[in-house]
């Protein structure tokens, strides 16, 4: 066999196990929103104390929109006093907080809301549409909502003080 | 105890097989009997002690024993028996548990079906297999160990996946697929044992040729299992949707096939050696290559195993494996020069390169598109994920052309085909293609691909049936045989090739169905209010009623539609959403009513809590049952292909015994 024959091999072989290698510092389900800087679809909630929510409603306000559930433990328990905690803090100054539960049971739900006594207005995905609408992976996922009404940032996995302050401020 | 037996068996296994690998080695260098036949003993101990290990944890599994980790983590009070059984294979440790024993099983055949003919050859195939096994034994003994004890043990377990007790296919899918990825190993080790000893003229070759049809017949029931479980457990109405894991095991079917087409041509020409050891290594290759994507998370896909840390493990194991196997052929390759010349393009030959180069650019491309994410994040930092559209761009031509060199390949004589001859053979099936595609363009077929695919399925089918017919006919002429007779006997007489040609005819109905399912497909996803109706194709389906109620390890919402085809009741179909404890999502479990003409396949998609009105989707997929069909084809054909001769059962016999009056064996 010829010289540069045999080094074909090495020649494949090696970027293939590099690239393997690689795949071992990214994390696949860190999937990068399709939806930012476009739009955030258009939805309505009837809340969970009978009132309702709807982007149509907000326009004009920075809006913080969170897909949780009463079965997403740990990370749903860990945010929960973090965004009631941004949404006593900005409240006055425009921002909305809006939760939405996804695939779960009214009564753990309402469980879930007494428990972190959330104020903020929070209502059940009945059909799953406004999660299927955002493309919602996993919970929680939180999506930032500009005043114009177009999506500034999404967050996967539990949100942090640090975090919620850093994008609701870039939004005001 | 468990833990600790478990424990303690599979660290002697991997000892043994050490030891195996390493008197092997030196019994076949030294020319030691002793030695080799103490190897031997390694792989009869090995097995012994895989298969108590695999009976421990079963033990422990329906024994409810939550003292051992796995258990308490794939095991349940709640769980049925059946579910707990195959919960071996419902999580990492488990499954490796079983690769071992399936591979104990395969050495232990291996060395004992091929230990007369294959004398010289076996001590290296015996050092192959037990490095392997070593590979998986320290798996199973140190990172992913199956018995690792759990203390305190808790008062119930976690359960299995919810999606691995829904549906009883799982209790054959993985085994077989498995079967097939441990049955290369078998192949790869005569080739890598012709390698080291340098024996490469082709007897490698005909000792691994019913092993590799052994292997890829069960990688095929495992595949086509696996799509059918797809379809009727996830939901979505498909059976293939080339995630990371599908075609992690689509690729060493695809060079495997490869590998089954070209033997032949070796065998008959004694060319393209280095061809065959290549792809032999590269199938193999593959195999541990589909289990490290499933098993290290570098990939998101339905079939990834929780994220542990055996990757890197996995890695460089097939990066020794690709070192010394290519290592050893380049070294070897002043040996493995073609003693035979292409002599004509319109030949067998030629038309077995071509499948060959066809079956290697479709899993490149496969392969190319399961490893593009990563390679685009690698290089521009940007994720992207491949779909669909992707693969089915790529490959649906391959496919064609494949299906039609299919219908070329086992009929054109080897060296030269003449021009009478390819008249004579092929006249026929190409005026029944034109009429096949004239009448699925009058059925309605619309679309270059899926008239070529008609065409091209006709055509690859006519050749098949003509060719039964033809030697019938003649064996009939000759013998006096009824038609059945003649037909059985022909198949007996000639078992590879007509088994081949079964195989080949199950591809034709795999491909039909594909094709009419994928071009035919009807969906519409309404919500309905108690009473009323969704129409779709012919079928007529009216909501019901929704009733729920709580299992011991679940709670079940479901719907109940009447299916009417005009106005004359069918069906009544119950598709059901499933809430498990340990679940974050509820299961959606499909109703399909399946016949040949079409399958009627209804998903609930969500339901209003007081049980007024239901999302229902509903799918309308035709022929699929026939890509089931297809596969059982395929698995008959292979069998069929592999069943012994009493000749050659004789013939081994009396090898076995002069082997046995051999002077100087201990």
């Amino acid at each position: 066999m010829a010289t540069w024959k045999k080094l074909i091999v090495p020649a494949i072989i090696l970027p293939v196990l590099l690239l393997l290698a690689y795949g071992f510092k990214t994390d696949p389900r860190q999937v990068p929103s399709p939806l930012v800087n476009r739009p955030a679809p258009p939805f309505s909630l009837r809340a969970f104390d009978g009132g309702s929510a709807s982007l149509e409603q907000l326009q004009g306000k920075p809006v913080v929109l969170n897909f949780w559930a009463s079965w997403c433990f740990p990370a749903c328990y860990e945010e929960a006093p973090a965004l009631e905690a941004a949404w006593q803090a900005y409240r006055d100054r425009g921002v909305m907080v809006i939760g939405v539960d996804i695939q779960d049971r009214d009564a753990d739900a309402r469980a879930f809301l007494e428990r972190f006594k959330l104020t903020f207005p929070n209502g059940p995905d009945l059909q799953g549409k406004v999660s299927i609408d955002y493309g919602v992976y996993g919970v929680p996922e939180t999506f930032f909502i500009r005043r114009d009404g177009t999506i500034h940032y999404k967050h996967v996995g539990a949100l942090t003080k640090q975090v919620l302050q850093s994008k609701i401020e870039e939004m005001l | 105890m468990i833990s600790t037996l478990g424990r303690f068996s599979l660290a002697l296994a991997f000892g043994l097989a050490l030891y195996g690998v390493v008197v092997s080695v030196l019994g076949a260098r030294r020319r030691r009997p002793s030695l080799v036949e103490s190897g031997r003993g390694a792989v009869y101990a090995v097995f012994g002690l895989a298969s108590f290990a695999v009976l421990l944890m079963e033990a422990a599994l329906v024994g409810r024993d939550f003292s051992v980790q796995y258990v308490a983590r794939n095991g349940s009070l709640g769980t049925p028996l059946f579910y707990t059984i195959i919960a071996l294979w419902g999580a990492l440790e488990g499954s490796i548990l079983l690769w071992i024993w399936i591979l104990a099983l395969m050495t232990l055949l291996a060395v004992v079906i091929e230990g007369g003919r294959s004398r010289e050859a076996i001590p290296y195939v015996t050092a192959v297999l037990l490095s392997i096994q070593v590979f998986f034994l320290f798996l199973a003994t140190f990172p992913a160990n199956p018995f690792t004890p759990l203390f305190p043990p808790p008062a119930d377990g976690r359960g299995p996946n919810p999606l691995l007790q829904n549906h009883p296919l799982m209790a054959i899918h993985p085994p077989c697929l498995y079967a097939g990825y441990v049955g290369w190993s078998v192949p790869y080790a005569f080739a890598m044992a012709a390698l080291i000893s340098g024996r490469l003229g082709e007897d490698w070759i005909r000792t691994v040729r019913r092993w590799s049809i052994v292997a890829w017949g069960f990688l095929t029931i495992g595949i086509i299992l696996g799509g059918w479980w797809s379809y009727a457990v996830l939901g979505w109405g498909g059976y293939w949707a080339w995630d990371p894991v599908e075609n992690a095991s689509f690729l060493p079917w695809l060079t495997g096939t490869a590998f089954l087409h070209t033997v032949m041509v070796q065998e008959r020409r004694k060319m393209l050696k280095v061809w065959n050891l290549a792809l032999i290594i590269t199938t193999f290759s593959l195999t541990i290559f589909g289990t490290f994507l499933t098993r290290s998370g570098i990939l998101s896909s339905v079939h990834a195993f929780s994220e542990s840390t055996i990757g890197p493990l996995f890695l460089a194991f097939i990066a020794l494996i690709l070192l010394v196997s290519f290592g050893l052929l380049v070294y070897r390759s002043d040996g493995l020069k073609a003693e035979g010349d292409l002599e004509s393009l319109v030949s067998r030959e030629s038309a077995f390169l071509m499948n060959n180069l066809l079956l290697l650019g479709f899993a490149f491309a496969v392969f190319l598109g399961t490893l593009f994410p990563l390679l685009s994040e690698a290089v521009r930092g940007v994720k992207v994920s491949v779909g669909e559209p992707f693969f089915n761009t790529v490959n649906v031509p391959i496919g064609l052309v494949l299906i039609f060199l299919m219908g070329v390949g086992p009929l054109i004589a080897w060296r030269r085909a003449s021009l009478e001859s390819l008249r004579r053979t092929f006249t026929i099936p190409l005026i029944l293609a034109f009429l096949g595609t004239g009448v699925s363009s009058f059925l309605g077929v619309r679309g270059l691909y899926p008239l070529l695919a008609f065409a091209a399925a006709v055509f690859a089918a006519t050749t098949v049936i003509q060719e039964f017919v033809r030697g019938a006919r003649t064996r009939r002429r000759i013998t006096g045989e009824g038609y059945l007779a003649a037909l059985s006997n022909l198949t007996r007489r000639g078992r590879r090739r007509y088994g081949g040609l079964i195989v080949h005819l199950g591809v034709v109905l795999v491909a039909i169905g594909i094709t009419a399912s994928t071009v035919f497909r009807q969906e519409k996803e309404v919500t309905l209010a108690r009473g009323e109706s969704l129409h779709l194709g012919r079928y007529q389906v009216r909501f019901d009623e929704l009733s729920a109620w709580q299992e011991p390890h679940r709670f079940v919402v479901q719907g109940t539609f009447t299916v009417l085809n005009s106005a004359r009741k069918v069906a009544e179909m119950r598709p059901s959403k499933r809430f498990y404890r340990s679940e974050q999502q509820p299961i959606g479990t499909v109703d399909v009513r399946s016949t040949p003409r079409e399958d009627l396949y209804l998903i609930l998609s969500s339901f209003a809590q007081d049980g007024s009105s239901a999302t229902l989707k509903m799918l309308i997929r035709p022929l699929v049952m026939w890509i089931w069909i297809g596969g059982a084809v395929m698995a008959l054909g292979a069998l069929v292909a592999i069943w012994p001769d009493r000749r050659r059962v004789l013939a081994a016999e009396a090898a076995k015994e002069r082997v046995a009056w051999q002077p100087g064996r201990s």
